[in-house]
């Protein structure tokens, strides 16, 4: 007796630690970065574990600067154009991938998935190409337009895979009524979509708000930039004295939006990511 | 529902007949709206693959023939063909071109490295997340919300964040493995060659493995709960029930999760670049290949190297959709 009632305490005591390890493991990092980017001057020197100054100097220096301003709304207009373009032209084709059976289909599924596989790097050159020939080097119109080779195959994929789990009888009814494809998907699915689309949308901006390489590569003046870019750029007086106080301010600024956003809807997340991957 | 005959799609332009088909037989009436979706279809499709074509397969189609050329980042459009020199080319008693490069092959052994040993740690690390998160308790939403957030932070950030806890100086890891009395000195993490992969590894696995745990979990929850309750009543130990049961159950959604993390690790590019720049001991296939690219100005051999790289990409993908090919096509 007295020896089960000590193993259910060594459990409950192992299960414990494991749970605050594997908070420490997940947390810690941004909970360091936030420590850091309230200390200025030497207090950066000294390491704390705890918040041992509440000092706001490293943030009005990061937001005083209008390029980060700058590189913020830049961040969320491109981010958001390509959001709106990947979903406008993925909801259409995810109607006819989910809802329609035509040869094909597979073969279109293919490309889609094949495309969301590429390394972005392989079409650097042929890109910046594009981009020369449309003028568009050095504006982030660049990008909007860049962004949609991850963004749009990942709407595909995953408005696909919850358009199929609409029920029949919904679009069996509109037939028998004669509502055209396009009513059908606008009048009919799109009410019913919402929620997977905010999912989705919701994911496809976060891969644009962090993309990193096509923005180092197509812009090139810091009014042009997007916030990731900005930050990587942030240097100090020399390669080996950065400004730590200030890029920690400037990543917590850019990186709490996006924290509050995952833990509102967190459990749509989860549910896009495994649609996105368990289907595949 | 109302009926909005006012659309463009050519079916619906006589609605006369279409009221008389309700009367005719069944089966024609079932062809012909069965035309109508079709046709519709592809022009639901079309737009999507048109954008994809301008996004992607141009690029790429470009890419491949500017890997053949002289071209330079400064000037792009005024080039001369110059075979396949950039990949290999024999001249004066030595080898040159992409694949006569040391660092080349430095990089790929260090992309090959790294991804092997980032997606292992992240597969085994997602898997016991996932196996505590499965477990009922109190709290567990805020934990489960709690891994979103590595996965949430700009690689860009995490790197920067991670760089900051590395210091050499006054990073907070040093500080930690010298008062445990792990390490005698403070360690030059991102820039000791014997390290500095240890740390992007180490940055990438925080980064990456929420993913991992998460859909580790999504397939844990879907498993049937008979077989647990048969072995509990068996007296079956849970490791013996983990290895014989668990695993092999949600082996199929674990491999497409790894796979996906495989072909996400192999074109990195972001972590190293932020956290090492460009050195030799760290450098990836992306970041060679953008280098050449962009900072060496030389389309041509950059090209080159971009094309090796989607070339040993696309290998794995079409062997991973072939093998994966009855799982998405087969319920068409």
């Amino acid at each position: 007796m007295n020896r089960k009632l000590l193993r259910k305490i060594a459990v409950k005591t192992g299960f414990g630690l494991l749970l605050t390890a594997i908070m420490l493991f997940t947390v810690f990092p941004f909970y360091y970065a936030i420590v850091t980017s309230f200390k200025s001057g030497s207090e950066l020197f000294s390491i704390d574990y705890w918040i041992t100054s509440f000092n706001l100097e490293n943030y009005q220096a990061v937001l005083g600067q209008g390029s980060f301003v700058t590189s913020i709304w830049n961040s969320v207009v491109v981010s958001t154009s390509a959001v709106a373009i990947a979903m406008l032209f993925g909801l259409t084709a995810a109607y006819a991938l989910g809802r329609v059976q035509f040869r094909g289909r597979g073969t279109v599924l293919m490309i889609v998935l094949g495309v969301s596989m590429f390394p972005q790097v392989a079409v650097l050159s042929g890109l910046f190409e594009v981009i020369r020939a449309f003028n568009l080097y050095n504006d982030p119109l660049s990008l909007v337009f860049s962004y949609t080779i991850f963004t749009l195959p990942f709407t595909v994929w995953i408005l696909t895979t919850f358009m199929r789990q609409l029920p029949k009888e919904l679009e069996e009814a509109a037939i028998v009524d004669g509502a055209s494809p396009v009513v059908t998907l606008f009048k009919v699915f799109l009410p019913l979509m919402g929620p997977a689309m905010a999912t989705t949308g919701l994911l496809a901006f976060i891969a644009a708000w962090n993309e990193f390489l096509f923005a180092l590569t197509f812009t090139l003046t810091d009014d042009q930039r997007t916030v990731p870019v900005a930050i990587a750029l942030i240097t100090g007086g020399s390669q080996h004295e950065l400004p730590w106080g200030h890029l920690m301010a400037a990543s917590v600024i850019v990186t709490v939006p996006l924290v509050v956003l995952v833990l509102i809807f967190q459990r749509r997340i989860v549910s896009g990511l495994t649609a996105g991957a368990v289907k595949g | 529902m109302a009926m909005a005959d006012s659309t463009v799609t050519p079916a619906n332009a006589d609605a006369g007949e279409q009221s008389l088909a309700r009367s005719v037989s069944p089966t024609r009436r079932h062809n012909r709206v069965h035309r109508q979706r079709l046709r519709a279809a592809w022009m639901f499709l079309i737009p999507m693959l048109v954008v994809l074509a301008a996004v992607a397969g141009w690029p790429l189609m470009r890419t491949i023939w500017f890997s053949f050329t002289d071209a330079s980042f400064s000037d792009i459009s005024n080039y001369s063909m110059i075979g396949f020199e950039n990949y290999l080319v024999y001249d004066n008693g030595a080898w040159y071109g992409v694949l006569a490069d040391p660092s080349w092959w430095r990089a790929v052994w260090n992309t090959l490295f790294f991804t092997v040993v980032s997606v292992g740690a992240e597969t085994v690390l997602g898997l016991i997340i996932a196996l505590t998160l499965n477990a009922q308790f109190r709290g567990r939403g805020w934990i489960r919300a709690a891994t979103l957030i590595p996965w949430a932070i700009p690689t860009i950030v995490s790197a920067k964040m991670w760089g900051w806890m590395l210091h050499d100086q006054f990073g907070i890891i040093n500080d930690l493995l010298m008062t445990l009395g792990v390490i005698a000195e403070p360690l030059n993490w991102t820039a000791n060659a014997d390290l500095s992969m240890w740390a992007v590894i180490m940055v990438d696995v925080w980064k990456t493995t929420p993913f991992m745990a998460l859909l580790t979990l999504a397939a844990l929850q879907m498993l049937p709960s008979d077989c647990y309750e048969a072995a509990k009543v068996d007296g079956i130990h849970p490791v013996r029930v983990f290895f014989r049961v668990t695993l092999p159950l949600i082996y199929p959604a674990l491999m497409v999760a790894i796979i996906f993390r495989i072909l996400d690790a192999l074109r990195v590019f972001d972590v190293i670049y932020v956290l090492t720049s460009n050195s030799e001991d760290t450098m990836s296939m992306s970041v060679y290949a953008r280098q050449q690219l962009v900072e060496f100005q030389d389309v041509g051999y950059g090209s080159a190297a971009s094309t090796v790289l989607f070339l040993i990409i696309a290998l794995l993908t079409i062997t991973y959709l072939y093998l994966g090919r009855k799982q998405f096509g087969g319920d068409a």
